[in-house]
């Protein structure tokens, strides 16, 4: 459904040529080092960026609600309480609170945060945070969401239950996800595509399908499937980073 | 062993705990202590100096004097008071709708802050003193003429911390405030003013005390008497006659007044930060 076909090229060539062809309930991963463009892509998709020369297509138009996106930080506003930050979408959309409160409270829920409406953020933990911005993200129900590095900064053990949960949340509400990671288990693990970057000049150098079906849970993270995947993965990124280098 | 059996419970207390109890209640009671204590020690002192060396009154009056005049003259010096304190805080609130009203213009347009931000810095760096009496030439009403030089001292560090505030809003937020297709309007509403809160609260602190500076100076340049006559006035008048413990009582007035503004504006800073702002948190340990 959407189909994004974009080149970027400006003083320093941050992305050349990328293609990207995103279907509708994709979960892409856009792997690689830093400096690949990794970023570049997601700004360009959010319209934060315009592609110097190239398009962005989103098939049947794009409207603002159709897009949600998860910051590498939880990038939440201190001064408002949780359910006012996951309110922020509508807000801006000139929604009064009293109209959209089910959806908020559900996208909370969703996220397993019922009954933390009135915290404010800094009592919450980094995950929890990140819970919030995830909700935040989902609560307009968009038909895209894109996630720049949101599990980076969390602990190991923090970052795969978000991992499980987000599988999850995805199934429940059927978006498409855009996924930048660096990390090659996070992407085997929750993307049937994954798409491995390397830098100067950002570009794709290859494609790799998870062909394994969803649910996927901690078995799958033990499973030979999984570790060939990662082992696929792996050597795809070393060719990205030889030839960088 | 035998140590162990002695009955007491475990203690988990340690010797680091023990001495940050005491570290602690040293910090609780000597804050208030020890300033109380050299207050007294400094009174008594000079009350000892004036005694043992015969110091005239005119001269330098002890400390029971200056108390017994701010009782007698308390009329003459409560009303002097009023004003200095109506003035003070006149200039405050124009320097706060001045400062954030300019910031906001600053920060909604590059062109108007290009323009007049250098005007803003020279307003503030060229001194009070010699600005005040070409005011008050042109400026028939005094308290129109006192309350502009309050304000011209007053409202630079409130457009200063403001403007700071308001670009310093988080910037992945402001990307997502954009992806919602925010207006400007509601980006200045919802994002850029709750992120210069703090900032402008730390500048309205200063410009507290600012302006109370800026109304005692204003009117020792504006000089005249009359029947609106504030502090600085009744200080120079005092200083023309001798008055000595008069000046001291009007001094000590100023310097109240000056520590119960900031002590004000410290409170309602607190207050509007204290739910989330990592300035008014306690700290755990």
């Amino acid at each position: 459904m959407d189909r994004v076909d974009k080149i970027f090229n400006g003083d320093v060539t941050a992305l050349k040529g990328m293609s990207l062809r995103v279907g509708e309930g994709d979960f892409i991963s856009l792997l690689g080092p830093s400096g690949c463009g990794k970023s570049t892509a997601l700004r360009l998709i959010s319209d934060l960026l315009h592609p110097t020369s190239g398009r962005i297509i989103w098939s049947g138009g794009r409207e603002v609600d159709d897009l949600g996106v998860v910051f590498q930080e939880p990038t939440l506003m201190p001064w408002a309480t949780v359910a006012q930050n996951v309110w922020l979408p509508f807000r801006l959309r000139g929604k009064p609170y009293a109209e959209v409160k089910s959806a908020v409270l559900d996208a909370l829920a969703l996220v397993g945060l019922d009954g933390f409406q009135n915290s404010y953020p800094r009592e919450l933990s980094g995950g929890m945070k990140m819970r919030v911005s995830i909700a935040r993200a989902m609560v307009t129900r968009p038909r895209l969401i894109l996630m720049d590095e949101p599990f980076a900064a969390l602990d190991e053990i923090t970052r795969f239950k978000l991992n499980d949960d987000l599988l999850k949340l995805k199934a429940a509400i059927g978006c498409t996800v855009v996924f930048v990671t660096h990390s090659v288990f996070e992407s085997v693990f929750l993307s049937d595509r994954i798409v491995i970057m390397a830098a100067r000049p950002g570009r794709v150098i290859s494609e790799l399908g998870v062909n394994a079906p969803y649910p996927r849970t901690d078995d799958f993270r033990t499973s030979a499937e999984y570790a060939g995947y990662t082992r696929q993965a792996t050597d795809a990124l070393r060719t990205a980073m030889g030839e960088a280098a | 062993m035998s140590i162990t059996e002695r009955g007491d419970p475990p203690l988990a207390v340690d010797q680091d705990e023990l001495l940050r109890v005491r570290q602690k209640r040293f910090e609780q009671t000597g804050r208030w202590i020890l300033p109380v204590l050299v207050l007294a020690v400094m009174l008594v002192l000079w009350d000892r100096v004036v005694v043992w060396n015969e110091i005239p009154h005119y001269i330098l009056p002890g400390p029971g004097l200056v108390f017994t005049t701010l009782i007698e003259d308390w009329p003459i010096l409560f009303d002097a008071l009023l004003v200095t304190v109506q003035i003070t805080l006149m200039a405050l609130a124009v320097a706060v709708i001045g400062g954030v009203g300019l910031a906001v213009l600053f920060t909604q347009s590059r062109l108007v802050e290009m323009s007049f931000y250098p005007y803003a810095v020279i307003l503030q760096v060229t001194p009070i003193v010699a600005i005040a009496p070409l005011i008050f030439i042109y400026v028939d009403s005094r308290i129109a003429g006192l309350l502009m030089c309050a304000w011209l001292v007053a409202f630079f560090p409130v457009l200063s911390n403001t403007t700071l505030g308001l670009n310093s809003a988080d910037h992945n937020l402001r990307d997502l405030f954009r992806i919602y297709g925010a207006t400007r309007w509601q980006t200045l509403r919802y994002l850029q003013l709750p992120s210069a809160l703090p900032y402008f609260l730390g500048g309205l602190r200063i410009a507290g005390g600012l302006s109370l500076i800026g109304a005692v100076v204003a009117e020792y340049v504006a000089g005249t008497g009359g029947l609106k006559s504030g502090l600085a006035f009744r200080i120079l008048e005092a200083g023309y006659r001798l008055n000595i413990p008069r000046m001291f009582a009007a001094l000590l007035l100023i310097a109240v007044t000056g520590v119960v503004v900031f002590a004000g504006l410290s409170f309602l800073s607190h207050m509007l930060l204290r739910k989330w702002h990592e300035s008014a948190l306690k700290r755990d340990v």
